[in-house]
């Protein structure tokens, strides 16, 4: 970076250059003190001085201040001259060749001095003729480069704080932007995975980086049937993220449109086509699922296939086909299947499965197909996912987006029995609602969960009443409480923004030592004793949904196969 | 009165027997207690939960501000008559630490 400092000047000779800064008036001469009655020798000669300095600023020209303009352009060569240049030059020494030095002429200039510092050119000093009309002595260009000498490292750390702001600037939008572009996209993933009748979905997605181009959306099809989508755009960060979301848009009209799997993913490949950019792709599962019985169609677009846990033995749910955005005229062949009672299906993205881990190792389909056969519920294949995932790329960075489906079909078909009520937010209700669940969920959990439940049904309700409803009387607690062979759920709903974090971690030492209040141990009692805390909003309420599995997981698994 | 007590003396300990709830509205009764408990000079001071049917997050913390009063005095402090579960939720908590929990006596 080069700045160009200009300026009209008025040297004394040989002293001190007064000149006018751009824009800066000429100041004026004082008159001459009235003398006073006795005086040193000292005095006499500066006054002397005074007066001779005052008969020459009168006899000078008017000073006029100017502003010297010029842009030197990044190649010239005037730039590469001064870079070794000796110090201040005359107009005439510089080469006349360069743009710039025309330029200069033709302004007024008389002097430049190169500012350089550790052997770079950070700045040129361009001065005008003097105001005194005098040429710039040996004396002046001395001064000259002194000044330049102090001034360019001063100029030159000004360029970079200011390069640094900048660069500041910038990082700050860019991350607003992104951070803005998460927020559209988490809109376009399911905000509540619905409850379909027996049917347990949950799902985890956390991008590589800030915006992602995993999915996965469930869509209620005007027949009663479900669809269910996950797809995998390559690439990641936000070019994956625009494709996805285009690719999410087109499934969602298509399937408006038609609801065979294979059909949904032919269409769509036409219609991403012309759009894609060259050398990206989508892969895509879609099932579309009749709920009562089970009976699935699926078809897929080059995304892995899916896991199936049964009477623990582990399947793969096979179809293959083109990833969308590649070949026109693509088909897709429908499969069929029957999800049983009791089943879990996985649908992952390969994030987790060509994960590495510090010595290089994928995380691969073996552990995978592990932790399906491991699972005893949706929900817990989920948890354990992430936690081994966790551990197995410990000191090692998320290489790709992670999207894991889980599709666990009830026992039982249905939730058996569902009973919602409201209680007004006045302190002590959270033990009404406690007991009311209590009388609900009691012979379907074993005394320790049940008291475990309790607990933990007590403390969010106590939330609710004084944090979120902020102990309003006239604002309810809604509790949904529902009832399944595998779980129980508890949904407890206010009219605030979201559970009250307690400032700390509650830890006993520090409590007990007077450094932490003896308070702030809810949240501590609800996540140590619920089975699973979720949160999402419904309408204007927010809502807290505990559940707890009517059986303990098991540790040890039958059937287990590799 | 969402809880009671009774304090009673057995050598050098004094037993609370806390009956009904520890919630909010229990904060004055147990610093009644445990002030009555004192006064008798013990060296451990014995809380029995027999008869408590509901301990929430704020009665957590009313045993912690107990027991921290407690060991400023350098007396010892017993729990009994826990139920499993507020056992758990004692060890948990790591009140268990600073806690001897026992059975109740006749157990």
């Amino acid at each position: 970076m080069t700045d160009m400092l200009e300026a009209r000047s008025e040297p004394e000779a040989g002293a001190t250059p007064h000149g006018s800064p751009a824009g800066a008036a000429q100041p004026e001469s004082a008159p001459a003190p009235a003398a006073p009655a006795r005086r040193t020798r000292g005095e006499k000669r500066a006054d002397a001085r005074g007066r001779k300095a005052a008969r020459r600023a009168e006899s000078a020209p008017q000073a006029r201040a100017e502003v010297i303009d010029i842009d030197v352009e990044p190649h010239d060569p005037l730039l590469i001259f001064l870079q070794t240049a000796p110090g201040p030059l005359e107009i005439d020494a510089l080469p006349t060749y360069s743009p710039a030095v025309a330029r200069m002429k033709e302004q007024g200039v008389q002097m430049v001095v190169p500012l350089v510092t550790s052997g770079e050119l950070v700045g040129i000093l361009a001065l005008g003729p003097r105001l005194s009309e005098r040429t710039y002595s040996r004396g002046d260009k001395r001064l000259l480069d002194s000044l330049a000498r102090y001034a360019a490292p001063a100029l030159r750390l000004g360029q970079l704080m200011r390069e640094q702001e900048k660069e500041a600037r910038d990082r700050e939008r860019i991350e607003q932007e992104l951070h803005v572009a998460q927020l559209i996209q988490q809109q376009f993933l399911p905000a509540e995975l619905p409850e379909l009748g027996g049917w347990h979905v949950s799902a985890f997605y956390r991008p590589a980086r800030t915006v992602g181009g995993d999915f996965y959306d469930i869509i209620e099809l005007a027949d009663g049937r479900v669809m269910v989508v996950t797809g995998d755009v390559t690439d990641k960060g936000v070019p994956a993220a625009l494709v996805m979301a285009s690719t999410y848009a087109l499934l969602r009209s298509t399937a408006d449109v038609v609801t065979s799997p294979g059909e949904v993913l032919r269409r769509v490949n036409e219609l991403l086509i012309p759009q894609i950019p060259m050398n990206m792709f989508v892969t895509c599962l879609v099932l579309v699922i009749d709920l009562p019985t089970g009976r699935t169609q699926y078809a897929n677009a080059g995304h892995n296939l899916p896991y199936l846990r049964r009477a623990g033995a582990v399947t793969q749910l096979e179809a293959r086909g083109m990833p969308l955005g590649l070949m026109p005229g693509s088909e897709y062949d429908e499969h069929e299947t029957v999800i049983e009672p009791g089943d879990i299906v996985l649908l992952y993205s390969d994030g987790i499965t060509e994960q590495h881990d510090v010595h290089g190792e994928m995380f691969g389909f073996g552990r995978t197909r592990d932790l399906v056969a491991a699972a005893t519920s949706g929900d817990e294949l989920v948890d354990r996912s992430v936690e081994a995932l966790g551990i197995f790329q410990a000191g090692v960075e998320q290489e790709d987006d992670i999207t894991l489906v889980t599709l666990h079909r009830g026992r039982s078909g249905g939730y058996q029995d569902s009973v919602s009520f409201t209680v007004a937010s006045e302190p002590g209700n959270e033990r009404e609602v406690m007991d009311r669940v209590a009388a609900i969920a009691g012979d379907a959990l074993p005394p320790d969960r049940l008291a475990a439940l309790k607990t933990a049904v007590s403390e969010t309700a106590m939330n609710a009443i004084e944090h979120g409803n902020r102990g309003d009387a006239s604002l309810d607690v809604s509790v949904l409480v529902r009832r399944s062979a595998e779980s129980i759920t508890v949904e407890v709903g206010d009219y605030g923004r979201g559970r009250q974090r307690e400032a700390d971690i509650p830890d006993l030492d520090l409590k007990l030592a007077g450094l932490q209040t003896p308070r702030g141990w809810g949240l501590f009692l609800i996540e140590h004793l619920a089975d699973r805390i979720e949160e999402f909003s419904d309408g204007d309420r927010h809502v807290v949904r505990l559940t707890m599995r009517t059986e303990e997981p098991e540790i040890e698994t039958e059937g287990e196969e590799r | 009165m969402s809880l009671e007590y009774d304090v009673t003396r057995r050598g050098t300990t004094a037993a609370i027997a806390l009956r009904g709830r520890i919630d909010r509205d229990a904060g004055d009764h147990l610093d009644a207690a445990y002030a009555a408990a004192h006064g008798i000079d013990p060296q451990v001071v014995e809380l029995d939960f027999s008869a408590v049917d509901y301990i929430n997050s704020t009665g957590i913390a009313l045993i912690v501000g107990l027991l921290a009063r407690a060991r400023a005095q350098k007396v010892g402090v017993r729990a009994t008559g826990l139920t499993p579960h507020y056992q758990h939720i004692f060890e948990i908590t790591r009140l268990s630490d600073f806690i001897e929990i026992v059975q109740p006596v006749g157990n």
